[in-house]
């Protein structure tokens, strides 16, 4: 066994330095659409979104990011001019007034429902208690239980057949408890959208106090909303104004 | 030429003998552009035509393909040949309102849970099936509403009993002290939606019966009249751990209706990144086996190498499980000279770090104490089940798409195929290593001849027709089955994926065994439940 021992010692610290510093190795994220002015050439990469993630506001084109899927086609195709693009990953949002600060905000305990999640969203969360992320170190633990927990996490659009043990899960768990919808399927149904088989969100059962857009959002983005409900970290649209944006880097 | 003339001259052959074998009762027609033999039969002679088509010439089950039109019901079963390396394809037809086909579970195994799906989805009666109901749709959903049915409108949340009934299959030891021991739909830990039933007195488990189908999405119904270039949004994100293969497999459909040659360089990056994600995927499987037998380390050391692998499909993708990159017509982005070497300088590092990791779990004998002899399939339920991938390779079905039925791109690469014959988890879980060892290697064999072309041709519309794409997932054989209909939409989309195949086999590797081994099990077949259940 003392092998396995040196093995790790010998790997080294590979976590990242967020949320002290700014994350700066690449493919961390791949990054998000951004708000446009209005430009006439753009209004051609508005019609090519899928899910219609663009809104016009006056006189500029707004994201609404839970509907993005990242498809990459308003920054790739081949016939218009890219959308613009950044590379952050503090994107997530709080959605209600709900905070988890104080007592509990370096001892979380998050159990992790699949509400028909594709997968890659749920690797994303493993991803998260895994070294290079590693949860544990921001008081952030994942529990099997809903007894213990204090953060129900979904992922998935909520299907049919979930709705029933998605909501007994929630019953499950004691005052005060708060849900984190993970990706993009969780906020409006992504690419699955409202049918038969789906509910289109986790807002359509459950009240969502935390919102993480992407598809699937990376780690980063999962740490940041976890980092929001503990109000350790902004939520986006305070970031989103310039004049707030992080000069750490 | 000389080689459409060989594929000719194999169909002919194949399409005589069984023309000699099933005399009248069969039309049997060939198409060489799409390496397909057609035979049309009436339901009477349905199963002596699959008893000789199995038992008789050796062919293997692909996918069942139910359509409805407006006058009729069309069943295709397709088959394939791994030594002639083409498909054959079955037609049955039924009036509309007669929707009863026999049963061929007992002659194709594989097609008991096909049936089943069927059963629910469309209302079909198979005739002499033993479990008909209760597959897809669970309890809530009331008798007689398919939702596969062409009247069935998917728009809006489907209204129905809204107390949960209780599942209660029937329980088959009758022992003092036998009980049934639930497991899910909601796990411990961060895991995919399932439920499983284990039926034990004690220690071992006896029977597993499993009932999936809480992430059921209705994918195949929600396709239907999009268009290609929505729909292949779609078959990335249905399973999004194999998104590529995925999507790959639905382009290869479309492109074959459009009559489109995508440019050579556009299938070779294919074949690159089809490649680095069954890397990446199955050192996802490593960490998860890892995981479950408590070796922490070592579940580490893979879930780094698995970061790495996401942090470069970003970096040259742009995108950490390569979504967006497949488009019909090619790849929406392009891969530079440096890009290509960078890619494969740091595979080839994790690769190695992977290959450390391998060496020391070979002698660590706790961990593998867990593994062998543990989970065994062998190799005769491994062919009764039709199992595929990784799964079916360490139970010594050495088959593989990729030389079963070679794909573009894949004529010209030089790869073995790793086959275990154990049939235990650690058999499985050195095929994983030994398959991702593989993959890099074709990598950069793709890399060496990579051609200047573009990596994408415009495809302008879409005329009437159907076509199958396959590849070799991650976790083994998918096809893809589109028709597209005269508005250039896509009006039906059959998805048939390794795990909706492998899990049907899954109670064979869990039972006999004991509860504590079930999580190990489980992770050793390294399978998706999105995946399966779409
Ligand atoms: S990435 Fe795709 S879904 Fe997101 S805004 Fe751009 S086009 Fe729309
Ligand atoms: S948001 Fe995207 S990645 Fe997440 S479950 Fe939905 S389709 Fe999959």
């Amino acid at each position: 066994m003392s092998k396995w021992v040196l093995k790790g010692l010998e790997t080294g610290v590979k976590t990242t330095v967020y949320p002290e510093k700014t994350e700066t190795a690449s493919g961390v994220t791949q990054g998000r659409p951004e708000r446009l002015e209005l430009l006439k050439d753009k209004r051609s990469v508005v019609n090519i979104c899928p899910t219609g993630a663009f809104k016009i506001n006056k006189n500029i084109y707004e994201i609404d990011l839970t509907r993005c899927i990242h498809c990459l086609r308003c920054l790739r195709s081949p016939e218009f001019p890219p959308a613009g693009w950044t590379g952050d990953y503090e994107w997530a949002f709080s959605v209600s007034e709900k905070t988890m600060k104080g007592p509990f905000s370096h001892c979380l305990h998050i159990r992790v429902v699949d509400g028909g999640a594709c997968r890659a969203c749920l690797c994303e969360i493993s991803q998260t208690g895994a070294p290079y992320y590693n949860i544990h170190r921001l008081g952030f633990f994942i529990t099997p239980t809903p007894r213990a927990a204090d953060v129900l996490m979904v992922a998935g659009p909520v299907t049919d057949h979930m709705r029933f043990p998605l909501k007994e899960a929630y019953e499950a768990m004691p005052e005060p408890r708060a849900v984190v919808a993970v990706g993009t399927c969780a906020l409006s149904g992504g690419i699955f959208g409202r049918s038969f088989a789906s509910s289109g969100g986790v807002s359509e059962i459950l009240p969502v106090d935390i919102a993480i857009p992407g598809c699937p959002p990376p780690p980063l983005a999962i740490i940041h909303g976890l980092l929001i409900l503990t109000g350790r970290r902004p939520s986006l649209s305070v970031i989103d104004k310039p004049e707030s944006r992080r000069k750490d880097k | 030429m000389v080689v459409e003339t060989e594929i000719y001259k194999k169909l002919h052959d194949l399409s005589e003998r069984i023309r000699h074998l099933l005399t009248n009762s069969v039309t049997v027609s060939i198409e060489p552009e799409n390496l397909l033999c057609s035979i049309e039969c009436n339901v009477d002679a349905l199963p002596v035509v699959c008893k000789q088509l199995v038992s008789r010439i050796g062919l293997s089950f692909a996918t069942m393909i139910v359509e409805e039109s407006n006058e009729e019901w069309l069943i295709q079963y397709v088959f394939y040949s791994s030594r002639i390396h083409i498909l054959v394809n079955v037609m049955v037809r039924q009036e509309i309102d007669n929707p009863s086909f026999p049963s061929m579970s007992s002659i194709v195994h594989a097609l008991d849970w096909q049936e089943r799906e069927a059963e629910d989805l469309f209302g079909i009666v198979f005739e002499g099936h033993p479990v008909l109901g209760d597959f897809v749709l669970h309890e809530e959903w009331p008798e007689g509403v398919n939702p596969m049915r062409r009247t069935f409108r998917p728009e809006m949340p489907y209204p129905h009993k809204e107390t949960r009934p209780e599942w209660q299959p029937r329980r088959i030891l009758q022992e003092p002290g036998a009980f049934m021991m639930p497991i899910g739909p909601i796990f411990s830990g961060i895991s995919e939606s399932a439920h499983f039933l284990l039926e034990t007195v004690g220690e071992d488990v006896v029977r597993s019966i499993p009932r999936f189908f809480y992430k059921y999405r209705g994918v195949e119904k929600i396709a239907e009249g999009k268009h290609p270039m929505e729909v292949v949004l779609l078959a990335e994100r249905f399973a999004g751990t194999s998104a590529f293969a995925h999507s790959l497999a639905f382009c290869h459909a479309v492109e074959s209706i459009a009559g489109v040659e995508v440019p050579e360089r556009a299938v070779q990056i294919r074949i690159l990144f089809a490649e680095f994600e069954r890397f990446r995927h199955h050192i996802s499987c490593i960490e998860a086996i890892c995981n479950s037998t408590g070796l922490a380390v070592a579940a580490s050391q893979a879930a780094i190498l698995e970061e790495e692998a996401l942090r470069l499909s970003c970096e040259f993708a742009g995108h950490r499980y390569l979504f967006g990159l497949n488009i019909p017509g090619g790849l929406s982005k392009d891969l530079s000279k440096e890009d290509c070497t960078g890619l494969l300088k740091r595979t080839d590092n994790i690769l190695k770090r992977l290959d450390r990791l391998y060496k020391m779990l070979q002698y660590s004998s706790s961990f593998l104490d867990r593994l062998e002899e543990v989970g065994i399939i062998c190799t005769e339920d491994a062919i009764d089940y039709g199992l595929v991938g990784p799964v079916a390779r360490a139970s010594g079905v050495c088959n593989d798409i990729r030389k079963a039925l070679p794909y573009k791109g894949y004529e010209n690469v030089e790869f073995s195929v790793p086959c275990e014959t154990e049939g235990d988890g650690y058999a499985r879980l050195r095929v994983f290593f030994q398959e991702a060892f593989q993959s890099v290697m074709i990598m950069s064999q793709t890399i060496e001849r990579l051609s200047d072309e573009p990596i994408y041709i415009p495809i302008k519309d879409y005329p009437e027709g159907s076509a199958i794409g396959w590849v070799e997932a991650p976790a083994g054989a998918a096809f893809h089955y589109v028709r597209i209909d005269s508005r250039g939409r896509v009006i039906r989309y059959r998805l048939t994926t390794p795990s909706f195949t492998n899990w049907h086999g899954f109670h064979l590797a869990a039972e006999g065994f004991a509860f504590q081994d079930f999580p190990i099990i489980l992770a050793t077949f390294g399978l998706s439940i999105a995946e399966s259940d779409r």
